[in-house]
């Protein structure tokens, strides 16, 4: 028995050490610093303050939460039926189809943002065409701005929510329309009446994960825009990683904000899938 | 061709819009010159000959290579003991993993971030031995439910039983039984690390800066003065990423036709 603990023991603590260095330390230190004065020393609720009185940081918020919930509802909308088309071809042909989008996930960050740039950027590829057929896109839209950011944070939600969408479909069995079918309903009362009650409490899930997704994302931003667009991920990385400006308490009570705002989005979506849920049994 | 309706019509469209900037951007790393014209003016491999000449290129590719390929294999070594013994004979425990594994999930890279920044920075250690850390961490969630899945798949418990009863000593059962079972289902979980460690951009850039510049950092460096160059690459890195999700499909096609047969 002592020697079964002791290897029991012995493989799984370096697991949780690393935890522990690396999550739960650092997490604890960071709620804690969101409390002090700049530089540390002394305990305060200054910071969390200063978010709330100051536009520039409650600026940030609303255009998080705008982008976030705009490219997560576009990405789940043109997500639900695309992936409908992918549940109706072959099986071979619909693995397939899942693998190029797996691929395509992986084109995220300062690549995806740079494809962008090829594309729409200031002579990116759309803009000339568009130049040579008289239009000039310059003055209505800006990869660089809100517009052009809102379509990078589309690319990067389409994979996932293709990806977490279609296993739902297999919930909703061929059987059923059949049935369906045969008492008389249209394809249309079918969906509304049983397909897509059945999806909601998944779109829903789906639809917060994107918008966590969203909120955190850095990579495109930064790449796109460095600091010119005020987000919360940016303003965070700009507080606590700037060499001459760095205000780390400050950053830490907007991490620690940014974490609550994932929190309640993903708790509320749980407590919505259960409501969904109940309402069907 | 089936009618058009509005299922295919937007798979259609989602496809054309993913594809997109994949094409463009391997077009322009081919294009010899394209700052007027709607098409560029002809095609060449003289960028990705010059990308391929660049000491500071390959430097940066190495570097990631080096950094997600040891981070990869360290989380592989500890992960793989420790989810076998939690699986296995701590049933219990896998509550609290579950729980750790959602947190890592939903907590995006920069918040972290600030926390390793707080607690790490200025106390000696390398940035980059703490970012290594934090990734090992980020990769929990994908080590963990590869690496659970195989071992129900191949039923780790009665694997266990039946080896020791013929004698086998733990370590040695799982060493000699389990991990060669689970072997599609390591190779899987590592490739999928891989290919995420490799895109890594939030935690690199701000613990570390460029003083330790992985491939995004040198392409973000790059985006401001070639173009050209940056989509050769955008070009380059896309390509490894088809390498490993192809070689993923195929450990996973030849786990799933091993499971048939049995």
């Amino acid at each position: 028995m002592k020697r079964f603990t002791s290897m029991l023991f012995l493989t799984t603590m370096p697991f949780f050490l690393l935890v522990i260095l690396f999550l739960i330390v650092p997490l604890l230190s960071m709620i804690n610093g969101s409390f002090q004065t700049d530089g540390g020393g002394a305990y305060t609720l200054n910071q969390y303050r200063e978010i709330f009185t100051n536009p520039y940081y409650w600026q940030a918020f609303q255009n998080s939460v705008l982008i976030s919930f705009l490219s997560s509802l576009v990405g789940i909308v043109a997500a639900v039926f695309a992936t409908y088309a992918i549940t109706r071809f072959p099986d071979r042909l619909q693995q397939r189809i899942l693998v190029i989008t797996n691929l395509t996930s992986n084109f995220a960050g300062i690549p995806l943002a740079f494809a962008f740039i090829v594309m729409l950027g200031n002579s990116g590829l759309f803009i000339l065409l568009a130049r040579k057929l008289g239009l000039d896109l310059s003055q209505s839209f800006s990869l660089y701005s809100w517009s052009g950011l809102t379509l990078v944070y589309i690319y990067f939600q389409l994979p996932l929510a293709v990806m977490l969408l279609f296993p739902l479909y297999r919930g909703v069995q061929k059987q059923w329309m059949e049935a369906a079918e045969l008492l008389g309903a249209s394809p249309l009362k079918f969906w509304l009446k049983i397909g897509l009650p059945v999806l909601l409490p998944g779109i829903a899930g789906t639809f917060s994960i994107l918008f966590a997704n969203a909120m955190g994302a850095y990579a495109s931003a930064y790449a796109l825009t460095t600091s010119n667009y005020n987000l919360v991920p940016i303003r965070i990385g700009a507080l606590v990683s700037g060499d001459i400006f760095a205000r780390p308490e400050l950053g830490s009570a907007l991490a620690v904000l940014l974490g609550l705002t994932l929190a309640i989005a993903l708790t509320l979506n749980e407590w919505l899938t259960r409501r969904i849920r109940r309402d069907l049994s | 061709m089936k009618r058009l309706n509005l299922p295919t019509l937007s798979f259609a469209l989602v496809m054309i819009y993913l594809f997109l900037p994949v094409a463009a951007t391997a077009l322009y790393s081919l294009a010899t010159e394209w700052n007027s014209t709607v098409l560029p003016e002809g095609l060449t491999v003289k960028w990705f000959a010059e990308l391929y000449s660049d000491s500071r290129f390959l430097q940066a590719f190495a570097r990631s290579f080096l950094l997600s390929g040891l981070t990869t294999i360290a989380g592989i070594l500890i992960m793989v003991p420790a989810i076998f013994s939690i699986v296995v004979y701590a049933p219990k425990l896998e509550r609290l993993v579950q729980l750790l594994v959602m947190l890592t999930y939903a907590l995006p890279g920069v918040i972290l971030a600030v926390g390793l920044i707080r607690t790490y920075a200025g106390l000696g250690i390398p940035m980059i031995l703490i970012a290594a850390g934090a990734y090992l961490v980020g990769l929990l969630p994908f080590l963990y439910q590869g690496i659970r899945n195989s071992l129900h798949t191949v039923q780790a418990h009665s694997l266990m039983e039946a080896a020791e009863l013929l004698g086998a000593g733990r370590w040695r059962a799982f060493l000699r039984v389990i991990v060669p079972n689970i072997m599609p289902g390591i190779l899987v979980s590592a490739l999928l690390s891989f290919s995420i460690l490799f895109g890594e951009f939030v935690l690199i850039n701000i613990l570390v800066g460029g003083r330790y510049e992985t491939l995004q950092i040198y392409l973000y460096n790059k985006l401001s003065k070639s173009g050209h160059i940056a989509s050769a690459i955008t070009v380059t890195y896309f390509i490894l990423m088809a390498v490993i999700t192809g070689l993923i499909v195929k450990f996973t096609r030849g786990g799933s036709a091993q499971k048939e047969v049995s």
